[in-house]
């Protein structure tokens, strides 16, 4: 039996809800959302979220000591051929 | 002239000469579905030519690709493990990968592209190592009952400000339980698509959708708990 999406519980469409943005279909349109402030405010959140974190990407120094200890490693696997 | 093949510090990609600006060359975001493998040949011709000494054996040139990349992969082992040491082990790990794989590169996707994938694998493996069971664990990963989404219906003033504050997203990021980080990072922050991630972790794309979900509710909460955040408004 399928269910209608119509007459969706908060509960029914939060389980389907992973399923429903990863399809990338527009969420926003399900009738539940247009019926319910609670998940449309559940689903603004999860959206802003979304965005922000693809905004986020610090580009991190790595400590100058970390080339040192990398070359190191591999003079060691080159058996000390490696020339200094 | 001789010159030293192995310098005992990369060159600085900020001098002069023939070192490229990192950010010139980096890509912000280089996933597979981001970055196509045609990235402009142009803006790629030193790299180019520094990956082809790189791969006939010259030290020199693996350096200058270390200072090329070495802040992008940094960064990517930080955001996935969440710790400094960690983070500098992993991308130690990498590099020394990437030194005994160099000439298998055959170009068949940018080398930025290729790296990126080479490290995530790097700590896939050593999560694995640690035990993290982010891998075929579909029955394992069903939520707990207070974790189940439904958890949410009828609780009011959902709403977050809307303008998140980028440090108390990173601090959500780094509190998030492992298994959640990853596929969090893979996905909403690396840009990966459900299917690479779920072929990366050998789970299921549903397992994938369903982890990246419980991520998000996770950050949500610890947002609206945050209070760095509460005391803002």
């Amino acid at each position: 039996m399928t269910e209608d999406p119509n007459n969706l519980s908060c509960a029914a469409f939060q389980a389907r809800l992973p399923e429903l943005i990863g399809s990338g279909e527009n969420i926003a349109a399900h009738p539940h959302i247009q019926s319910c402030e609670i998940c449309r405010a559940l689903l603004a959140d999860l959206m802003t979220i979304a965005e922000a974190a693809r905004q986020l990407f610090p580009i991190v120094e790595p400590p100058d000591r970390l080339w040192e200890q990398i070359e190191s490693a591999i003079r060691n696997e080159d058996g000390g051929s490696v020339q200094p | 002239m001789t010159q030293s093949r192995f310098p005992t510090q990369p060159p600085d990609p900020a001098s002069p000469g023939p070192t490229l600006d990192p950010r010139a060359v980096e890509p912000s975001r280089p996933t597979s579905s981001s970055v196509p493998f045609a990235r402009a040949a142009s803006t790629n011709s030193m790299e180019d030519e520094t990956l082809a000494r790189a791969q006939a054996g010259d030290h020199q040139a693996f350096a200058q690709l270390y200072s090329l990349h070495k802040r992008r992969i940094y960064s990517l082992c930080l955001r996935m493990v969440g710790n400094l040491a960690e983070a500098e082990d992993l991308t130690q790990e990498a590099f020394l990968q990437l030194h005994r794989r160099i000439a298998t590169f055959r170009g068949d996707s940018a080398f930025s592209t290729w790296l990126h994938r080479l490290t995530i694998n790097v700590v896939l493996m050593h999560l694995r190592k640690k035990g993290l069971a982010v891998v075929s664990l579909d029955e394992a990963m069903e939520p707990a009952p207070e974790e189940r989404a439904g958890r949410s219906f009828g609780a009011p003033d959902l709403a977050l400000s809307g303008a998140i504050d980028r440090m108390a997203l990173e601090r959500a990021i780094d509190g998030l339980p492992a298994g959640y980080r990853l596929i969090f990072v893979l996905h909403d922050i690396e840009g990966y698509e459900h299917n690479e991630i779920a072929s990366m972790l050998d789970c299921s794309i549903g397992n994938s959708k369903s982890q990246l979900h419980k991520a998000r509710l996770k950050l949500r909460d610890a947002l609206r708990i945050d209070p760095r955040q509460e005391a803002r408004r």
